[in-house]
């Protein structure tokens, strides 16, 4: 048994890549979904979390809402979601299930990470903001925002790469993506076909943090860019968690 | 009108009946789920402790144990299942080994984090008062670094309990087991028993621990 051979051999095969069910179809599927779920996420929740950071206001709620995130399973938001929307041979339903419960997973570290990041810019440097005459909104957009920027997008990062393994899951309601390969060799005993999604979703998963740790380096305030190490994501414990899906 | 009575029975989110006539089905499953969690905590916490120190202590080593432990995460659990079911079959072992690896970088991270954050001020008077490397470890150390490590057997616990569910899929057992069968089925009782149990699960134990954490460590200031 060769699994890594057989493995490369699938991906040589062209048969693989194309058509409706091919890789080059299946990845499509699972970035679209992705992105849609993270963008609806950030719209959701970034703009609370800054104000209540803005306002140092619900603190406790920020952080409590990561830990009620961590514990929901995304497996049982997937199965509850697919019986609420219903049919599970609808793609269009089936879609909007996948994402909800994708929004609902990334919610959490979006939250807290922008809450934190807004909330401990110190009070000297907000004071002195004050002091040269700045409103309060433009406290927020030109002292308190950008040096909230790396932290945020810090959550952003957790939050998409999440998004990409749990995506995989929805393969088991019915969804597309790639967990599709995952499933469907499952189903049929073809562990070629399975380690072969394994394989695109990891990288898949590394490149997202890849690309996003790119994107938070540009988007950090130039002056800001001293440490070479963006920061990581904020958790309980200030320690970090990352992307599995649960 | 039987059978219409019937369909109506499988589409409610909660029908006790069903409930009723599967406590042997819903207990299985919240004990294999229970079991599979506390193996992997256990075995993660057994092969994360020696990973740390050796990280702590061959400054070194620290980005290739990071680096393993953070690679192991990237692998999709569902994919990690399925794979490993031909070769343990559907064995216990096939549920634990998967999970024990993705509790490696939570518990290595946060033990790293906690002997790290140990102020050299406290190790040298350790050692000044004759402590031998591993009394200092034991006796100084590893107590000041119980917080990061007890929040990291937490969050570990937490996530355990959620990648759990998955295992089902690949028809390894678990409370998942309920929510597969309920899909299957179709039986929607047997989704929402597994999804709820599940969420109860993890939150009993983050609570549980989480006070836990506090009893053990009454000298570490909350945080906000």
């Amino acid at each position: 048994m060769n699994l890594l051979g057989d493995v490369l051999d699938w991906f040589n095969d062209r048969a693989n890549w194309r058509g409706s069910s091919g890789v080059t179809a299946r990845l499509v599927e699972h970035v679209e979904v992705s992105i849609v779920a993270i963008v609806i996420a950030m719209v959701i929740a970034l703009p609370v979390a800054i104000w209540l950071g803005h306002k140092r206001r619900f603190g406790n709620l920020a952080v409590n809402i990561s830990n009620v995130g961590r514990a929901l399973p995304s497996f049982a938001i997937l199965a509850i979601g697919s019986q609420v929307l219903g049919t599970r041979e609808v793609p269009v339903i089936m879609t909007t299930t996948t994402i909800l419960a994708l929004v609902a997973l990334a919610i959490p570290p979006l939250v807290t990470n922008a809450y934190v990041g807004m909330s401990e810019v110190p009070a000297e440097v907000r004071d002195s903001a004050r002091g040269m005459g700045q409103s309060d909104l433009q406290v927020l957009f030109t002292v308190e925002l950008p040096l909230a920027v790396p932290l945020i997008m810090a959550g952003v990062r957790t939050s998409a790469v999440q998004v990409v393994a749990t995506a995989t899951i929805a393969a088991v309601v019915g969804a597309g993506g790639l967990g599709r390969f995952i499933i469907d060799g499952f189903a049929v005993q073809d562990n070629v076909r399975v380690a072969a999604g394994a394989t695109l979703v990891a990288l898949l998963s590394l490149a997202t943090e890849i690309v996003l740790a790119g994107v938070q380096r540009l988007v950090t305030p130039a002056g800001l860019r001293r440490s070479r190490r963006p920061p990581r994501s904020l958790d309980i414990s200030r320690t970090v968690t990352r992307a599995q899906a649960s | 009108m039987h059978a219409l009575v019937a369909v109506a029975n499988t589409e409610r989110w909660l029908w006790i009946e069903w409930v009723r006539t599967h406590p042997d089905d819903i207990f299985l499953a919240l004990r294999e789920h229970v079991i599979f969690t506390v193996a992997a905590v256990c075995g993660g916490l057994l092969l994360s402790a020696p990973l740390a120190l050796l990280a702590v202590r061959q400054p070194k080593l620290r980005t290739a144990v990071l680096g393993v432990t953070g690679a192991v995460y990237t692998i999709p659990s569902l994919a990690l299942f399925a794979v490993l079911v031909p070769v343990f079959g559907l064995h216990r072992i096939t549920v634990v080994l998967p999970l024990i690896g993705y509790t490696l970088l939570i518990l290595v991270r946060n033990i790293i984090a906690g002997l790290d954050g140990v102020s050299s001020s406290v190790t040298d008077a350790a050692d000044g008062l004759g402590f031998s490397p591993l009394a200092r470890l034991v006796k100084v150390e590893l107590p000041l670094a119980l917080p990061a490590i007890t929040a990291g057997v937490r969050i570990a616990t937490v996530t355990t309990i959620g990648l759990t569910t998955i295992a089902a899929v690949a028809g390894l057992g678990g409370l998942g087991q309920l929510i597969v069968i309920g899909l299957n089925r179709p039986m929607r009782t047997a989704v929402t028993v597994g999804a709820v149990l599940s969420v109860v699960l993890a939150v009993v134990a983050d609570i549980g621990l989480g006070a836990a954490q506090r009893t053990l460590t009454p000298w570490a200031r909350r945080r906000p």
